[in-house]
């Protein structure tokens, strides 16, 4: 039995959470920059927007800026319009890649560079 | 923080989010990675709950895993002649490092510095009864303008969207009937 002392031992930081968040909002700017297709772009602006969310409820949690039982919770506040633009910025750049496919049969951003310099 | 429950359960669904977020890179075909952003935006719920922050883990299934995922499905779909090898552009050595700049800085200032978070038993003190309650105060009282003004660019950004998928075949006969 010294696998439930080791594992009670154990805490999890706001320092955890923040390596996840960065590590995923990584992997987003790698998917973002790195993949030709538009819709695997908007996936990784996708990640890299739930990585922002971990990060600001982390900080919501962990915060020690105000006394026990009066956090106002503005976080979690910000992390709802942080959804919000996220949802509607998916609709229009979906819209946009059936838009340009329907023009050029093809959602390749390599060959979707009309306005290269 | 320091439960066993949330210990294992930081560590699994972490390690599920940060894996399948690298498979969402590493697939090599678009529709598993399109599962694979699903199952990343999952276990952010996940840890979104392992926060105590209730409501948000369950806008953001249904949000996420939802909506976005059918819109993303619907998407490659709607795109059929497009390749769906997921293959990787001419800017993957850019983004590589850029990504790999990114995640280390945020590691290292994470790890070094000193956060003057709270801990253990003043981290228990503060547990949420439920934020919901909350969330509504703030968001009908001190973020009022800005609930009005993400309505209205909700709104908008529907009316851009249907506008711009909306076939024009009076204007433009030579548009064929794709789609």
């Amino acid at each position: 039995m010294p696998e439930i002392p080791a594992i009670d031992e154990l805490t999890v930081t706001l320092a955890h959470y923040l390596v996840v968040s960065g590590l995923v909002f990584g992997i987003g700017v790698v998917v973002a920059l790195a993949k030709r297709n538009a819709i695997a772009v908007l996936m990784g602006i996708e990640l890299m927007l739930n990585a922002a969310n971990l990060t600001i409820l982390a900080f919501s949690r962990f915060s020690s800026a105000f006394a026990p039982g009066e956090e106002p919770l503005s976080g979690h506040a910000f992390v709802v319009f942080v959804l919000t633009v996220a949802a509607a910025e998916a609709a229009v750049a979906l819209a946009l890649a059936v838009l340009v496919y329907r023009r050029r049969e093809t959602v390749d951003l390599d060959r979707v560079n009309l306005l290269r310099w | 923080m320091d439960s066993t429950g949330i210990v294992i359960g930081f560590w699994v669904l972490s390690g599920l989010s940060v894996g399948s977020a690298l498979m969402v890179l590493l697939a090599r075909n678009l529709m598993h990675s399109l599962v694979f952003v699903v199952v990343t935006f999952l276990s952010m719920a996940g840890l979104f709950v392992t926060l105590s922050a209730d409501f948000i883990a369950v806008a953001q299934i249904l949000i996420y895993a939802g909506s976005i995922s059918v819109l993303m499905v619907f998407a490659v779909m709607l795109t059929p002649l497009a390749s769906r090898d997921n293959g990787n552009s001419i800017y993957m050595l850019p983004g590589l490092l850029g990504g790999l700049g990114i995640a280390a800085l945020v590691g290292f200032v994470a790890i070094d510095t000193d956060w003057a978070e709270r801990t253990g038993e003043g981290l228990a003190a503060t547990d949420f009864p439920g934020t919901v309650n909350a969330i509504g105060d703030l968001l009908l009282g001190r973020y009022v303008l800005a609930f009005e003004i993400a309505s209205v660019m909700l709104l908008f950004a529907l009316l851009g969207a249907i506008l711009l998928v909306q076939e024009r075949s009076s204007t433009r006969g030579d548009e064929g009937g794709e789609g």
